[in-house]
């Protein structure tokens, strides 16, 4: 207990997901709901702080009860936390944000199943205080949620021409009112999430040289 | 020749590492090789080449490209004044000078964009340029529509290159034909760009279209249920459709050059052209069953060998199938594969009414199983092979 809140190790857990162990472009987790919910910025954006608000209080209910759950029941525990937290979500999106959740559809229900979750409390929290906890699950959802945004940034950007809803590209540029761009409607389909997630894959290794495997 | 040859040798030290344009080694390199032979020699492996190398073979590709390309230039400026009327008054080289300035852009855009980032790739990586593209950089303008805007030739051109081709290691690695990547991107992203009725045929905007015309290929009359097409003109490639697959007579042209060279594999063609038949055939069958719309009955009821002079079948099964690198490579798997490619491509065709040209589908699909087959080609060689040796033994 000697160390202070945020003292180095500490923020390392939430620094180090961000870029060289991050859930998706790194350990290659929670791929679906990325491909799935990113075609625009704003279901990107509620779903990266939805996954944020359940793997950040998982990790710390379950690094609570660690010395309590017998150990062969310990999934189903797990199994009943998470999705307690994510009726929570999906209620409180329901209440504020209806056409979002809407659009989100079966994806929050499906953040049970999100691997990026299981795997931290599996693999962090069961083993770690509370507060390490904490800060490893606003880390890992923070690695999870800016590969979306980026990802939901450019789709949308360059599938519908607009950000957040607003219309960035000017009207008067397309084809139908007598200008020459046109939206691709490839951005649109979720085989260019793959391919986005692929790029943002390509320039994190030939920058960050550690992450090649032979 | 000899003062391109002395402009290399006396540039060849500039570019070494360590001089003054070192950054331009690869560039260097490959056009010298382009257009003399290497002059380096095996340090080790093989020793003895054909004198054929990678860049002969594409020039030669590209050489049997040419009378589609020609005829599609023809045949741009044809369907232009046969929409506006007045086809009768207008000569032979009008018809081809229109068509020239529309098609040639597209060339040169597809060429410069393509062979821009494969140089760059190939100093990046300090690689040699390989001339994998000088062959797609054709492929790809021959099958656009030809009112194609040019940046989506571009943008198509640059991620047929780095998608298609660069992330999977450049010339020799591509599991996907790099053209039909090119236009596949461009049908998924921008479908009124690339498929429907008016995209086929090159109209100005002052243009007034004749009272009958309608700018559809025949194949998507003949989905949309009205067979009126004349064989000899799809034949002879007087039809809408992508700039270089409407003439059959200029693609077998072009399969006549790839055939004697031995560059193209006769296997792939033959069997791709019988599965189209008997696809075709089988079609032909079913066309009188009950439940059909009389659209698709139309369809189904087509004679089979129309299938092989409209849109793309001809010019998919010459040049594209037969690409080396992603069709298979046993004897046995390129009947396999060829063959899949007629089925598939006349199956799309006539079931689906969202596609009324399934050649392009066909073909990617095809590529990706091509390992798949020859694996089992092999699988299969080894097994009967081992039996023969525990029979003997």
């Amino acid at each position: 207990m000697s160390d202070p809140l945020f003292s180095k190790k500490n923020l390392t857990l939430l620094t180090e997901p961000l870029n060289s162990s991050n859930p998706i472009t790194v350990q290659v987790l929670g791929i679906c709901s990325a491909l799935a919910v990113t075609a625009q910025l704003k279901p990107a954006l509620v779903m990266a702080l939805s996954v944020m608000a359940v793997l950040a209080f998982s990790n710390v209910i379950i690094s609570l009860l660690r010395n309590t759950i017998p150990n062969r029941i310990r999934i189903i525990v797990q199994l009943v936390v998470v999705a307690a937290l994510v009726i929570l979500v999906d209620l409180i999106l329901k209440a504020y944000v209806f056409d979002v959740s809407k659009q989100l559809s079966v994806f929050v229900g499906l953040i049970i199943t999100n691997c990026i979750i299981m795997g931290r409390l599996e693999a962090f929290a069961l083993g770690n205080r509370p507060w390490q906890s904490f800060l490893d699950g606003i880390g890992n959802a923070a690695g999870y949620g800016w590969i979306l945004v980026v990802v939901g940034f450019f789709r949308e950007l360059l599938g519908s021409g607009s950000l957040l809803g607003y219309q960035i590209i000017p009207e008067n540029w397309y084809l139908s009112n007598g200008g020459f761009y046109e939206n691709n409607g490839m951005m649109i389909l979720p085989p260019m999430a793959l391919i986005t997630v692929g790029v943002i894959i390509w320039v994190q290794r030939s920058r960050n040289r550690k992450l090649i495997e032979d | 020749m000899k003062f391109l040859k002395d402009f290399f040798e006396k540039t060849e030290p500039l570019v070494q590492k360590g001089a003054r344009f070192h950054w331009l080694n690869s560039v260097h390199d490959g056009f010298f090789t382009f257009l003399f032979v290497p002059r380096s020699t095996s340090q080790t492996g093989s020793h003895i080449h054909d004198y054929i190398d990678l860049k002969r073979t594409m020039s030669i590709v590209v050489l049997s490209l040419v009378p589609a390309l020609l005829f599609g230039m023809y045949n741009v400026g044809f369907q232009h004044y046969k929409a506006i009327g007045e086809l009768v008054s207008t000569g032979f080289f009008s018809l081809f000078i229109y068509g020239l300035l529309k098609v040639l852009p597209i060339v040169v855009v597809s060429y410069v964009v393509g062979l821009g980032i494969e140089f760059a790739f190939a100093q990046m990586r300090g690689h040699e340029i390989n001339e994998g593209f000088l062959v797609s950089g054709m492929l790809i303008p021959l099958i656009m529509p030809v009112e194609t805007p040019l940046w989506m030739v571009a943008i198509a051109t640059a991620f047929a290159v780095v998608f298609g081709k660069e992330v999977f290691g450049g010339t020799g690695m591509n599991i996907w034909n790099p053209a039909l990547i090119a236009r596949a991107f461009l049908f998924f992203a921008y479908p009124a760009q690339m498929s429907g009725n008016a995209v086929w045929v090159s109209m100005g905007k002052t243009d007034v279209p004749v009272d009958s015309f309608t700018g559809a290929t025949p194949l998507a009359d003949i989905a949309a249920g009205n067979v009126n097409f004349s064989v000899a003109d799809a034949f002879f490639g007087l039809i809408p459709g992508s700039i270089g697959e409407t003439s059959t007579v200029a693609i077998l042209l072009g399969a006549a050059i790839l055939l004697i060279t031995g560059i193209g594999s006769w296997k792939i063609m033959v069997s791709t052209v019988a599965g189209g038949v008997i696809m075709g055939i089988i079609l032909n069958l079913f066309a009188g069953s009950t439940g059909l719309s009389p659209e698709s009955a139309a369809f189904f009821a087509m004679p089979f060998w129309h299938h092989l002079i409209l849109g793309g079948f001809a010019f998919g099964a010459i040049f594209m199938a037969t690409d080396p690198v992603s069709a298979a490579q046993t004897e046995k798997g390129k009947w396999i594969y060829g063959f899949l490619i007629g089925i598939l491509a006349i199956l799309i065709r006539v079931i689906n009414p969202a596609y009324p040209e399934g050649m392009m589908l066909a073909i990617l699909l095809m590529n990706t199983f091509a390992p798949l087959i020859d694996h089992y080609v092999i699988q299969g060689h080894i097994k009967r092979r081992l039996n023969r040796a525990k029979l003997s033994a």
